[in-house]
């Protein structure tokens, strides 16, 4: 099992409502997030063209902060989900170092914290939080094993990209084009 | 499948590798308070409550879920509503703010010492309440009930309606009408007969292409149309925006339109005669269905694509294939009527023109047009015949603005100033749900105003602009935690919504319906209020139409069985509500008011050199001025930018994130400064700043002082000949870089 | 035009405008690592070459130096996490693939050793203490002798390194390699940070290292023999980090659109001055030019390329954490 994310730009309008979803969802603190938006615009006037990205872990399969983390609190478990054990981290920040995409932060609790794919809904066969409230139904989430799920249908039927490549860690969120 | 995880083998390499490794649990001796429960909430264990949300007008219904401590945890969509489709948007799920927010209002407040005085005291509720009633009573006997007026907003609005109609008193009106959709449904009104109401039955799913006017989908976040939108561009939608900004639903258009602001009428008269002249409308419908095709045809003969191109700054060819494309898509094309269209005036007649254009593509009544939209009707609880008022809104409106068809806000304000000689006299204001300083433009004027009153009573829920200048503050609870009126809207399908307190009220604070009550009781009125709780309201309603309280509890919404057709059948032969009963090409009821029958270009000022104008829209995670302080979604924005274009960045010496000040043409400099972005977003004569920003009242402590207020700068208005609605965007700036207040400061 | 911005608003501190977590505390780290690893292996190297007796200063006095800056560096080390309260789940670990776990075993093991060195030599180093004239440091030893012989186990651990300072000075060339490689692994494990995401880094540091250890041991010496062949190595491991600086540069302008965008950063960015005029030019050309002249017989006082060199490596660790945290892939 492999999850993965895939996310029509087509369709996203930057709304941030996966970001407050995961925010209640999972209690993250006021002032902190687990997903952001990047706003992109490219041209000149008024030949212009713009999109959102929704950016969250990428749950590398290569992960370089499941590979520097000293005491494993940062491990992957089922269906390549990374995630943090919160008492077993010492809060070193090697892993927020490692990672490219920054999606990880000192929780105000000390240790470090992320998006965790929902794994506790995820495992029950229900989407994750930010999939399920997206009012663009521009998120689709599933198991890159399976070819009839809605993450492996949209992954080959249209053009993506994933974020920095070239660092090399494999990423699992993709952006439709 | 192999089910050894990454985990699993470093710890099996690092045990192998290190005799020095222990295991776990030997110095697991942190103490248990130090450990927290991250288990996070399983939906189908939590408790859940029915909600309809307020957070903006859409109301959606969603279900609000409880942690394991009975707090509120989350708000999510409810499946079977056909305003929210499972899904809310970003302010729906970020309510929870509403109801956490720690700057909320607490306790009942009278305003003590000389009127003006800035100092408020707590009191009990029986305090204000009986003081709110014997000053209602002085005003009613010294000047008529009909001299209180109400200035409200929301579903707390229906409670105080029914305490003003039962105290005798018609004087109502909305920011929701004259600053925002009033327009629109008058020039629908005199088109088809009827307005669009909320939800507008724009038939996205089934259009085919879908034209935005100034309507920015995605950042205007109502609900249902982004939906509708998103779902579109996965089948085949063609988008069209005008709009000078290249909005969010511009950047998924097939065609952008960056039209020069103030000029939209030349474009809309344009698509007429492209469509009539190169015979491109709906012959079949338009002879069947309309009135007044010969007169329009006419009326239009002048109004070219290359007239319009010089007056719009758009290059005809660019018009002609926008026509074309609805042309081909008709009828399953709309043209979206917009919602906030309070603009530059001439608005009622800018809506007749998109109104008319609809009716050209044959969109009214057809798949992919505009539907049918139906309501169940909930019975009304018995209660005796409201009294009839001396005089009423109608009064002091009708001989102005005679396509008014409720209330306007700033007519009762204007009803209210020293300088009114008529007979009919404003003294005493309820405001509620609404924020007159940020919602209604010329605040110099709405102060004067306030400033003749007798009395002002505020219902909200936050320390707001408008709470400032109340002699009593109500606080109400939010809608979290309160019983309202049920929601029965109209829809393709009709159904009915329950919104339910999930928790007990907070601090010292009560339900409208509550407040509204015990106000009336206070004034003799306890005929209007056979009932002790609204429970028994909606339970009585929904026995009424074979449902109960109980049943809503348990399923939020309820959905009824249609009754009449969605769509026109081919050939059917249908009354329109006009006076021809046709849709009214040429308008006979605005002809018989004096007004023109066709809509007609009119020249809109333009901002002089050094000046930019003014023009405003949403951001997607707030809600006017009401969500700018809520914890969760401050927390997604905090601050709005003033979007300028780089050019005028480079000549002006502008930098990104550089703070800057603005001056109105009218001398009125904004109070703090607001941030730059400088993009190509937005077209070199304009200048845009989200609404909602730029708080003045201090108790909002995340967001005082935050971002640039529009609101502020709005002192020039273009009233709506027909309506009276108010015309926002003909309001010029300028940009200062040094601190206009520094001297001020200095003084003080 | 091209315009990237954050929408939602994500006011992290800690990662934005760009990555800030490692602040002064991880630099410190690296350098004390370094230090004390240079100081450590050339005791032990030179020790084993039987030169105990003629470089007194590098074998035997200059080793009380790692065991203190260790401490410092371990105490760092732990201050700088955010969780501390659970600081012990590092010693209940040990991850072969992450650099934090095993430097951090390495540095402990490294503290032990560092600890029985010097004390198998304590008569020598206050007796070295006493002939210069170091009365007071003298005494402290003294002191600290005492209190350890009343110790119950110490006093066999020494006796028994004593006899065994061979086996000792293996385990110290061993972990102190491991050590002076660890702290230029650590950075170059991060693949986020194209700045550090290169294998010179490795070289660079342990060069950069050793040169600190020469520079420390170059200082205290008080032999004029010893003085000199300091200066000479230094010079050497200076023109060896040269070059892998400029390697490294090479590497990048070479490389991709991030490799270039991050070399930038050098090269008419925020970097350009403190990197080349004050790291390159005060941190290795000057003391390699004073090394030069001492070489060429011209006396130069020897604090001054000493200080340099010392001061030059923690700044060459404050501006890689500094600029590698800046340096971002996303763009
Ligand atoms: N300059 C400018 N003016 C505008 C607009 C603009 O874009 N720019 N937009 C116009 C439009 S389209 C509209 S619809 C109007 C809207 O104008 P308003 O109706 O004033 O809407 P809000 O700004 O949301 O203000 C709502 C008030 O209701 C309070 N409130 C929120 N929830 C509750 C509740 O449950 N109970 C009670 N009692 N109070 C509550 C809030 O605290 C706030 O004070 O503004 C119009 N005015
Ligand atoms: N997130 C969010 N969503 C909301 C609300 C909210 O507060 N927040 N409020 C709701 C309410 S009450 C309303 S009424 C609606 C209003 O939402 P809409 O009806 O969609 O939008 P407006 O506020 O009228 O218009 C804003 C757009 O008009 C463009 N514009 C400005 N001048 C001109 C012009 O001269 N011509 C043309 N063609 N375009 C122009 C601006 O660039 C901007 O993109 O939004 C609703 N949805
Ligand atoms: S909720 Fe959906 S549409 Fe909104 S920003 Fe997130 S991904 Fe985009
Ligand atoms: S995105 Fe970052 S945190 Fe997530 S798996 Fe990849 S490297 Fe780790
Ligand atoms: S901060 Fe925590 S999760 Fe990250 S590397 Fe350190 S111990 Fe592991
Ligand atoms: S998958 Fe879950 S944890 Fe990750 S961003 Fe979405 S809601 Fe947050
Ligand atoms: S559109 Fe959003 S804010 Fe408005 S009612 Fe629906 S969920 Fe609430
Ligand atoms: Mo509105």
């Amino acid at each position: 099992m492999r999850y993965a994310m895939a996310i029509d730009i087509k369709k996203c309008v930057g709304c941030a409502d996966c970001v407050v979803a995961c925010q209640t969802e999972n209690n993250v603190p006021i002032g902190y997030a687990r997903d952001w938006i990047i706003e992109k615009v490219e041209g000149l006037y008024p030949d212009l063209r713009l999109h959102f990205e929704s950016q969250r872990c990428n749950h590398c399969d290569d992960a370089p902060c499941v590979r520097v983390c000293p005491t494993g609190a940062s491990h992957i478990i089922e269906g390549g989900i990374v995630k943090v054990t919160h008492e077993e981290c010492i809060g070193c920040g090697a892993c927020i170092e490692a990672c490219p995409y920054e999606a990880r932060y000192f929780h105000p609790d000390g240790y470090v914290d992320k998006c965790t794919f929902c794994d506790h809904r995820t495992s029950q066969g229900d989407n994750p939080a930010c999939v399920s409230v997206c009012p663009t139904h521009c998120m689709y989430f599933g198991d890159l094993d399976d070819p009839e799920s809605p993450v492996s249908k949209i992954l080959r039927e249209r053009e993506h990209y994933a974020l920095a490549p070239e660092a090399g860690t494999k990423p699992n969120v993709f952006y439709v084009k | 499948m192999k089910k050894i995880t990454r985990r699993d083998f470093i710890k099996i390499s690092a045990a192998g590798g290190a005799a020095l490794a222990m295991t776990d649990p030997i110095l697991n001796w942190v103490p248990s308070f130090l450990k927290q429960d991250y288990t996070p909430l399983s939906e189908d264990k939590a408790e859940r409550t029915p909600t309809v949300c307020e957070v903006c007008f859409w109301k959606c219904a969603g279900w609000v879920y409880k942690d394991k401590n009975g707090k509120i945890q989350k708000i999510i969509g409810n499946e079977n509503d056909p305003h929210s489709m499972g899904r809310l948007c970003p302010r729906g799920t970020g309510g929870v703010g509403m109801f956490y927010d720690k700057d909320r209002l607490k306790n009942p407040m009278i305003r003590v010492g000389k009127p003006g005085s800035q100092k408020f005291k707590e009191v009990s509720w029986d305090e204000a309440l009986d003081y709110v009633a014997k000053k209602v009573k002085e005003i009613g006997e010294k000047y008529g009930y009909e001299s209180m007026a109400l200035l409200d907003h929301g579903t707390t609005a229906h409670h105080f309606e029914h305490l003003f109609r039962s105290m005798g008193s018609e004087n109502t009106a909305e920011p929701a009408i004259a600053q925002c959709l009033g327009a629109r449904e008058a020039g629908f009104i005199h088109t088809y007969g009827s307005g669009l109401g909320s939800p507008e039955p724009v038939d996205i799913r089934n259009a085919k292409c879908v034209v935005f006017i100034g309507s920015h989908v995605g950042e205007n976040m109502h609900n249902g149309v982004v939906q509708d939108v998103s779902y579109g561009i996965d089948h085949g939608l063609t988008i069209i925006t005008v709009d000078p900004r290249f909005s969010t639903v511009a950047s998924k258009s097939k065609y952008w339109l960056p039209i020069k602001p103030a000029t939209d009428m030349a474009l809309l008269l344009a698509w007429m005669h492209i469509l009539i002249y190169e015979e491109l409308y709906d012959k079949e419908y338009v002879e069947k269905y309309t009135y007044g095709f010969e007169q329009l045809k006419a009326h239009v003969r002048n109004y070219t694509p290359e007239w319009a191109a010089a007056k719009t700054d758009l290059p005809d060819d660019l018009i002609k294939k926008a026509a074309y494309e609805m042309a081909a898509a008709s009828p399953a094309v709309a043209i979206h009527p917009g919602r906030h269209v309070a603009w530059y005036g001439d608005d009622t007649q800018r809506e007749r023109a998109i109104a008319i254009l609809n009716a050209l593509l044959g969109a009214w009544g057809r798949k992919g047009g505009f539907y049918f939209p139906e309501k169940k009707v909930l019975p009304k609880y018995p209660i005796p015949h409201y009294p009839e008022p001396k005089w009423t809104w109608k009064d002091i409106t009708h001989d102005k603005y005679k396509g008014a068809f409720t209330g306007v806000t700033n007519l009762l304000i204007d009803a209210s100033l020293p300088e009114n000689k008529s007979p009919y006299k404003i003294k005493g204001w309820f405001v509620v749900a609404t924020n007159l300083i940020q919602s209604i433009p010329n605040k110099e004027k709405t102060l004067r105003a306030i400033q003749n009153l007798d009395l002002i009573v505020v219902v909200d829920t936050m320390p707001m602009e408008i709470t400032g200048y109340a002699d009593v503050i109500l606080p109400e609870s939010t809608y979290l935690e309160r019983y309202d009126y049920l929601r029965s809207s109209r829809h393709k399908v009709p159904n009915v919504a329950l919104r339910m307190p999930a928790v007990e009220p907070q601090y010292n604070t009560k339900p409208g319906w509550w407040i509204a009550r015990e106000i009336g009781i206070r004034l003799g009125l306890k005929d209007y209020y056979p009932w002790e709780t609204l429970e028994e309201v909606l339970d009585w309603q929904l026995k009424q139409v074979g449902s109960s309280l109980e049943e809503l509890k348990k399923i939020g919404v309820k959905t009824f069985p249609k009754e009449e057709a969605l769509y026109l059948a081919p050939g059917e032969d249908y009354e329109f509500n006009t006076n021809t009963g046709k849709i009214e090409l040429y308008s006979t009821s605005l002809a018989e008011m004096g007004y023109d029958p066709m809509p007609k270009y009119k020249e809109h000022p333009q901002p002089q050199a050094g000046y930019y104008r003014l023009i405003y829209g949403r951001v997607p995670m707030h809600t006017f001025g009401r969500t700018t302080n809520n914890p969760n979604l401050n927390d997604l924005r905090d601050e709005n930018h003033l979007w300028v274009n780089p050019k005028v960045a480079k000549i002006l010496g502008l930098e990104n994130d550089q703070e800057v000040w603005l001056k109105n043409q009218d001398g009125v400099v904004s109070t703090f400064p607001v941030k730059v972005r400088i993009t190509e977003r937005i077209r070199h004569d304009s200048v845009y700043l989200p609404h909602g920003f730029g708080h003045t009242a201090s108790k909002l402590s995340r967001s005082y002082g935050k971002g640039g207020a529009d609101w502020e700068l709005t002192t020039k208005v273009a009233l709506d000949d027909v309506t009276g609605g108010t015309g926002m965007r003909g309001n010029f700036v300028t940009i200062l870089t040094e601190n206009p207040h520094k001297n001020q400061e200095a003084e003080s | 035009m091209k315009e990237q911005l954050m929408a939602s608003g994500r006011n992290i501190p800690d990662l934005y405008p760009h990555v800030d977590v490692w602040g002064f505390g991880i630099p410190l780290y690296l350098f004390i690592g370094g230090l004390a690893a240079g100081i450590l292996l050339f005791a032990a190297y030179f020790y084993l070459k039987g030169k105990g007796d003629e470089l007194p200063v590098t074998v035997k006095i200059s080793t009380i130096i790692p065991p203190v800056i260790i401490a410092l560096g371990l105490f760092f080390l732990v201050e700088d996490l955010h969780h501390k309260a659970y600081f012990w789940q590092l010693m209940t670990h040990f991850r072969i693939q992450s650099p934090m776990s095993w430097g951090a075993w390495v540095l402990t093991v490294v503290f032990v050793l560092s600890i029985i060195w010097p004390l198998t030599f304590m008569d020598d180093i206050i007796k070295f203490f006493e002939e210069n004239g170091r009365k007071k440091w003298a005494n402290s030893f003294v002191f600290i002798n005492n209190i350890i012989e009343k110790t119950p186990v110490l006093p066999v651990v020494i006796t028994w390194s004593e006899k065994n300072r061979k086996l000792l000075a293996g385990l110290l060339l061993f972990f102190g390699t491991i050590l002076g490689i660890y702290t230029g692994i650590l950075l170059s494990s991060m693949n986020a940070r194209p700045l550090w995401n290169t294998a010179i880094l490795g070289p660079i540091f342990l060069t950069s290292g050793i040169s600190t250890g020469t520079a420390a041991i170059m200082w205290m010496s008080n032999n004029a023999k010893e003085k000199l062949m300091y200066s000479k190595i230094d010079f050497v491991l200076i023109l060896t980090e040269i070059v892998l600086i400029v390697l490294m540069f090479l590497g990048m302008i070479w490389g991709g659109e991030v490799q270039v965008r991050t070399a930038e950063m050098f090269f008419g960015g925020e970097f350009t001055a403190v990197f080349w005029g004050i790291f390159v030019g005060m941190g290795l050309v000057v003391p390699a030019i004073l090394e030069y002249m001492e070489m060429k017989g011209i006396h130069v006082p020897v604090a001054v390329p000493a200080f340099l060199v010392l001061a030059g490596g923690l700044l060459f660790r404050i501006i890689m954490v500094t600029a590698g945290q800046i340096s971002t892939y996303l763009f």
